[in-house]
């Protein structure tokens, strides 16, 4: 059983699930679309929290939020559903295929065989399209892919219900109702809205005053950690900020990908001139991410190094902090 | 980042054929997408956490020789776990699990606990429980 599904390879798991499930239902949205009206861009800095042994830092908001908040600016009607047993999760995705649907689901990277070794963590928030199935197998879209793929029975129910933080539960999503009409200017108005207060949120730990908070701690790290573990931590920093799913830059050049088509959309030249100035602060993420993994390499010891690069995270702090504000007011 | 400045460096995914999407500008300043292999960076930070794990491991198995603590923290290590994830895919409390944790308690475990944990090993109880550290 095969449903005529079209994959596309994405940047980011579930804006690429959001996007081809969408193409797939008639409606054509890209993925920085999906990304900027669902309000990926974020940061957000959890000490407390930690992550292979390092304090979390996120570069995008809770799994799910995207997708939930691009269906509800655009009127659509995502069915989502988690369960208990695996039984009944095999039992509904079945039926799900039965009636030719494609389904998403959200599941762990641990046992994903497709993936290279060095990238099966115990991640819980990865997503990907089923749109078919065989004697043996579950046919697969994993849009960071290039092309389909295949996992066994046995293999899918394992990932579906990976345990750990953000267990997937075997939670399966599919578009129900998609609107005739969509109003895209209002939904990116509002998914723009929403990124700058985000960005620019009174609160220490998000937003531009996180990537602040960040600089000051590696400051620290180096004298109250050692430089080993301030090592690891900025290690674990530019894999947040680079690995496979951000498209490069902390997901910078998607949504500035995303301010590009939205100059076009509201025909707003100002957006266009903003999606440049984007592109040049995600071009300093890149910079940042080459300065720290030549700090982790030599294993320089001065504590010199530690602040020549939180002044440059400080810096790109301060652009962006110039950045949203900016924004917020082209769309006022 | 430009089209043209997109790396292709070798990395983890070149050695599996995979490549990755990104976002880029073209000549004219536009977005488009393209295909990178790898960079450099991203390589270097990876590998430092896959050492890092290695070395987790490698303690891990001294450990057990020496007699500190039972298997199951080797394997824990061996399969990227840490005490939270362990316990979430065993369905035990933390502390029961840190428990199993001290070679004399191990000894005594019953077959079906032990089950348990070689189940979310992947491997069988007597694996598990005839740990060769050499």
């Amino acid at each position: 059983m095969e449903i005529n599904f079209t994959h596309h390879q994405s940047a980011h798991c579930e804006n690429g699930v959001a996007s081809n499930l969408l193409k797939n239902n008639g409606l054509n949205i890209s993925e920085p679309m999906v990304f900027g009206i669902g309000s990926g861009l974020f940061f957000v800095y959890l000490p407390f929290i930690k992550v292979n042994y390092a304090p979390a830092i996120s570069y995008r908001p809770m799994p799910g939020a995207i997708f939930n908040k691009l269906a509800k600016r655009l009127g659509l009607k995502i069915k989502r559903q988690k369960f208990s047993s695996e039984a009944n999760a095999t039992k509904a995705l079945d039926e799900n295929l039965k009636n030719n649907i494609p389904t998403g689901l959200q599941v762990g990277v641990y046992n994903l065989t497709y993936f290279p070794d060095e990238y099966r963590f115990h991640f819980n928030a990865h997503n990907l399209v089923v749109y078919g199935k065989t004697e043996t197998d579950y046919l697969i879209s994993d849009p960071v892919m290039e092309t389909v793929t295949t996992l066994t029975h046995q293999e899918l129910n394992k990932v579906r219900f990976a345990k750990g933080a953000f267990a997937p539960r075997g939670q399966m999503y599919y578009p129900i109702h998609i609107p005739a009409t969509i109003d895209l200017k209002s939904a990116i108005v509002k998914g723009i809205k929403n990124t700058c207060r985000d960005m620019l949120a009174p609160a220490p730990i998000i937003g531009v005053r996180g990537i602040k908070f960040v600089a000051s701690r590696i400051r620290k790290w180096p004298l109250k950690h050692g430089t080993k573990k301030a090592n690891h931590y900025l290690a674990q920093m530019v894999r947040m900020q680079e690995e496979i799913g951000t498209g490069g830059g902390g997901f910078r050049f998607i949504y500035a990908a995303f301010l590009q088509e939205s100059a076009v959309i509201l025909e707003n030249e100002k957006l266009k001139e903003l999606s440049q100035e984007m592109t040049a602060i995600g071009d300093l993420w890149r910079d940042f991410a080459v300065n720290a993994s030549r700090v982790y390499k030599n294993r320089s010891t001065q504590a010199d190094v530690y602040n020549t690069i939180a002044d440059q995270l400080l810096d790109i702090a301060n652009k962006e902090e110039v950045f949203f504000k900016k924004l917020k007011a082209a769309i006022s | 980042m430009k089209e043209n400045e997109v790396p292709q460096d070798k990395g983890n995914l070149s050695k599996s054929n995979m490549k990755e999407l990104v976002y880029a500008t073209d000549e004219k300043g536009n977005y488009t997408t393209a295909l990178s292999t790898g960079w450099e960076p991203k390589t270097i930070a990876l590998s430092n956490s896959i050492d890092e794990i290695n070395e987790r491991i490698a303690t891990a198995k001294e450990q057990v020789k020496n007699g500190e603590v039972s298997p199951i923290v080797y394997f824990m290590e061996f399969s990227k776990m840490d005490i939270a994830v362990l316990s979430s895919y065993v369905g035990m409390w933390q502390w029961r699990v840190k428990r199993h944790f001290k070679p004399t308690v191990f000894a005594k475990l019953s077959n079906t606990i032990l089950q348990k944990y070689a189940e979310t090993f992947n491997i069988s109880v007597e694996e598990l429980r005839n740990f060769k550290t050499d």
